[in-house]
């Protein structure tokens, strides 16, 4: 698409600089850890060495007398005020602070303020804690056994492990197709417990005025809106009503879901800065980051895919056993408890699906969602690619040619998938065809055959995903009761400069930039003129925050029908202006000029500064509008993947050679940005491919606890991603977009995973679990005598 | 807690500090200085957002005691930018889009900074080797190589 402005306005399609990057390349950023506060205290926190214990006795005697200690708060310290409990986004309960036993290894068990950070660590050491270990439950399957101990005791009714039990699809029909099927494939596959780390880990300052009752959070989060709505729910009775909480969302380094769920640290140091009338500073560790905040994934999947001999899918059936720890606190909407799993049919026109997720309880800390995802996304496309992958082995079949064989076809869109969304619009045999042709698939296949006679490992992998982001519709997506709508507000100055506000919050990704983009596309006033502000709740429209790629999809929207609507003021004072009725005024970005005679004409400057200066009779003065959007659907967007790997038969190391990605996520507003993303999101998605997992031993050990164990890719394991597009616009977003930020995080998994099953198919492989490390491939050569 | 009474050149600017012995030079930087620029992102010396230039050499600072700093040049993230005008390397972060949260951001830089004064020329397996000790979680690394050559073009 070209763009409709010039590059000085700096519209939707223009590459322009970020308006973020001159305060960050010269230190000048301010994220939570930079801000000091006169007065302000630390908050350290004691955590338990068991996965599952009573809680006997707390001892702080020792801890007060520690220079610099001012207090230690106990669950004993909360439970005077109702505050030792919480509730999560899914409507479960969990612990501020412990009064009777700890559910995790690295639980919160105390806080200790201090008058510096050191201080704080030393009263931590202090503390004396008596702990009785209880039975402790780490393998779900193991949970949901009848005897298994019961872990959520503070439940009185609760007889079980299980949380919830969700279904969707038609059983009896699946059943059906697979009687019916000419071939069946089935696998087991495990999509580990992976954590974002995000290289800011979370924190926060609260600082609670005592005179005017009002309390200031200064805070690592994603959705500040939701948050001060939470706190007002959690602590309404003991004073902190909503109009006096403030929750500022400052510069945040990095967020990725990580960001979104409430920890008990928050809790802790707003309850301490309320306690003691001074601002108190959290700032996690990485080994608390990693120990304790929410996770992702943890999914234990059994799938079958059924098709007809000659390759036509008819059918998919999968059993998901969901490890949620000890509390179900995933940040999905409410209405969804496995998220948007059911995208599981993935870009594949299946007439029959049935899917289910047990959810249960483990002594592992709780989360589930939090890795660049939009709600369970990637366990549904790492699953259906496999699978596809699978049945070509099965079949014997090229795998491009069977995904192509079986792609919902463009013009089928919109398309109703077998378990019930409507997918809004898109051309997936373009998009796999181009990332063909652009790593050269037919050659690779025959330097492929000829590197298999000599004994050499290569494999190339395919995954052609399809997204399901921007939560989303009022009608099914809210998140405890609140819709899913997004906003925007602009005001236009006199002078014809503006200032925006969201209620989403970036945490890297340059709304600031594109925002500003939208609103020139929109109004034609330049984006260097356009100053966007989020993240505070006492300026910004409340809005459900930035996560779940769904910033373009909602916020984005909201700017765009907030600049309509000052548009068509600006419609009818450009007619008072000009003297002609507004039916004779044509717009082009930037201005209105009479029809038929276009030297006569008002641009948005002179309009905003009549707006303020010569309005019109009986209309208002100002030149101003909020809009709250409530998107129709959800967007969908797609792409085709292509990964060649190299495997060394001495070491199992597997290299990816190249990597094509070819992305269509609708109408593009900046695309330098929309490329930064998609590296980002395929490093994010080799990752757990290769590198990164969060396991726990037998008796509830973090295995994977800090950066010495748990593998961030460096520079050196990333290769040079080469990007590539097509653009199928979303017919129902207002600028034809349909969000980025996860796609490829989503996408490169399975294509890295279906690489490496590729290179070792002909010794037999049909599957291996992610993350696919050295040792395991190693392993697997040895078994088939091919390791060097 | 003993204390040490140090003095340490940052920026080209002589501080003189109190320290604890056990005070780490990211802490001393950070709040004591308050050059907030240096970020803090582990507890293992894995992630590199600490990096300054310690009398030229790249360290991870939060694995530096500041009684280790007494005596020394110590160059930061605010000390690239010279007479209101940018560093190359800074230059070319901006312009080849190699920051999102920037974060991870000034340890980058000073760790590019860093390997451009003892190699020109870095080839694009160079740039990653020196990198490799500092991790970004936003961008994929690939606008970063493309943002130390650009400085490294710069700098010709
Ligand atoms: S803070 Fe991570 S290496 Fe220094
Ligand atoms: S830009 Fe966010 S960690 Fe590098």
């Amino acid at each position: 698409m070209e763009p409709r402005t010039t590059a000085d306005v700096g519209g939707m399609g223009h590459a322009i600089k970020r308006k973020e990057d001159p305060r960050f390349i010269r230190g000048k950023g301010t994220y939570v850890d930079d801000i000091q506060l006169p007065g302000m205290v630390y908050l350290d926190i004691v955590r338990s060495p068991f996965a599952h214990a009573k809680l006997t006795a707390i001892r702080t005697e020792a801890a007060l007398k520690v220079p610099g200690v001012l207090a230690v708060i106990t669950g004993e310290t909360l439970a005077q005020f109702n505050l030792h409990w919480m509730p999560t986004l899914m409507s479960d309960t969990q612990m501020v602070l412990p009064t009777e036993k700890v559910m995790y290894q690295a639980q919160e068990v105390a806080g200790v303020i201090a008058t510096s950070r050191y201080a704080a660590a030393d009263g931590v050491e202090a503390v004396e804690v008596d702990y009785e270990p209880l039975p402790v439950v780490v393998d779900p399957f193991k949970a949901l056994e009848p005897g298994s101990p019961v872990l959520r005791t503070d439940k009185k009714d609760k007889k079980d492990n299980r949380i919830f039990h969700w279904e969707v699809g038609d059983k009896a029909g699946t059943d059906r197709a697979f009687a019916e099927a000419d071939v069946r494939v089935k696998q087991d596959i495990y999509i580990p417990r992976i954590h974002v780390a995000s290289i800011e880990t979370c924190g926060c300052i609260a600082d609670f005025d005592r005179v005017k009752g009002r309390l200031t959070v200064y805070m690592t989060t994603q959705a500040p809106h939701a948050i001060r709505t939470v706190i007002a729910l959690v602590a309404g009775h003991v004073g902190l009503s909503e109009e006096k909480i403030r929750v500022i969302s400052p510069d945040i380094g990095g967020g990725f879901g990580g960001k979104v769920p409430v920890y008990p640290g928050y809790v802790i140091a707003v309850a301490a800065s309320v306690v003691l009338g001074r601002p108190v500073k959290w700032i996690e560790d990485r080994m608390e980051n990693l120990q304790a905040d929410s996770f992702a994934r943890d999914y234990h999947i059994t799938a079958e895919i059924a098709a007809k001999r000659d390759g036509t899918m008819t059918g998919l059936r999968i059993k998901t056993i969901a490890d949620h720890g000890y509390a179900d606190a995933a940040a999905n909407p409410s209405k969804f408890p496995a998220g948007l799993f059911s995208i599981c049919t993935g870009s594949y026109d299946f007439q029959h699906a049935f899917a289910e997720v047990d959810g249960v309880y483990t002594n592992k800390p709780p989360g589930g969602i939090a890795y660049r995802c939009s709600f369970r996304v990637t366990e549904a496309v790492h699953t259906i690619e496999r699978m596809t992958d699978l049945l070509a082995q099965q079949l014997g079949m090229d795998p491009a040619e069977l995904r192509l064989k079986n792609f919902v076809r463009k013009d089928q869109f919109p398309y109703r998938s077998a378990l019930g969304w409507e997918y809004d619009s898109g051309d997936y045999h373009a998009a796999l065809k181009k990332a063909m042709d652009r790593i050269g698939y037919a050659e690779l296949r025959k330097e492929q055959a000829e590197k298999r006679k000599r004994g050499e490992l290569m494999g190339i992998g395919i995954s052609s995903f399809t997204e399901i982001v921007g939560a989303g519709p009022s009608k099914h997506f809210d998140i405890l009761g609140i819709k899913m709508f997004d906003s925007a507000e602009i005001r236009v100055h006199p002078t014809g400069k503006a200032t925006a506000r969201f209620g989403t919050k970036s945490q890297g990704q340059g709304h600031e930039t594109t925002y500003a983009q939208i609103v020139a596309e929109e109004l034609g006033i330049p984006a260097a003129h356009v100053e966007v502000e989020e993240g505070d709740t006492d300026t910004a429209p409340y809005g459900l925050g930035t996560y779940a790629s769904r910033s373009t999809a909602t916020a984005g929207a909201a700017g765009a029908m907030a600049a309509r609507k000052i548009r068509e003021k600006a419609r009818k004072i450009a007619a008072h202006l000009l003297e002609v009725s507004e039916d004779d005024l044509v717009w082009e970005p930037g201005k209105f000029s009479v029809k038929g005679a276009p030297q006569k004409s008002k641009t948005i400057q002179d309009i905003a500064f009549a707006a303020y200066t010569n309005h019109p009779q009986g209309m208002e003065a100002g030149l101003e509008a909020v809009a709250y959007y409530d998107p129709p659907n959800l967007t969908f967007p797609f792409g085709s993947y292509i990964c060649v790997v190299d495997i060394d038969r001495g070491t199992g190391e597997v290299k990816v050679r190249r990597f094509v990605a070819v992305d269509d996520c609708g109408n593009i507003i900046n695309p330098m940005i929309v490329d930064g993303q998609i590296h980002g999101g395929l490093t994010m998605g080799l990752a757990p491919a290769l590198l990164e997992e969060i396991s726990y031993d037998a008796s509830g050990n973090i295995q994977g606890g800090s950066f010495m164990d748990y593998l961030l890719p460096t520079a050196m394991e990333t290769p040079s991603w080469e990007t590539d597009k097509t653009v199928t616009p979303s017919p129902h977003h207002p600028l034809g977009a349909k969000g980025v930020g996860e796609s490829a995080t989503v996408g490169a998994p399975p294509a890295i995973a279906n690489a490496v099953v590729d290179a070792l198919s002909h010794l037999g492989v049909r599957h291996i679990d992610i993350p696919i490390t050295p040792e395991k491939v190693w392993r697997i050569l040895k078994e088939k005598g091919v390791a060097e | 807690m003993a204390t040490h009474t140090i003095t340490l050149t940052v920026n080209g600017a002589a501080h003189t500090a109190q320290v604890e012995s056990r005070l780490l030079l990211v802490h001393l930087l950070r709040e004591v200085l308050r050059l907030t620029g240096t970020h803090i992102g582990c507890d293992t010396t894995h992630c590199g957002a600490c990096t300054v230039l310690l009398d030229g050499e790249p360290v991870k600072s939060c694995t530096v005691l500041a009684v280790q700093a007494d005596g020394r040049q110590v160059m930061t993230v605010e000390g690239l930018e010279k007479d209101g005008k940018l560093d190359p390397i800074q230059e070319g972060f901006m312009q080849e889009h190699g920051l999102q949260c920037g974060y991870c951001t000034p340890g980058m830089m000073m760790t590019g900074y860093a390997l451009l004064t003892r190699n020109t020329k870095p080839s694009e397996r160079e740039i990653r080797q020196a990198i490799s000790g500092n991790l970004c979680r936003c961008t994929g690394y690939v606008n970063i190589v493309k943002a130390v050559q650009y400085a490294a073009a710069k700098q010709q």
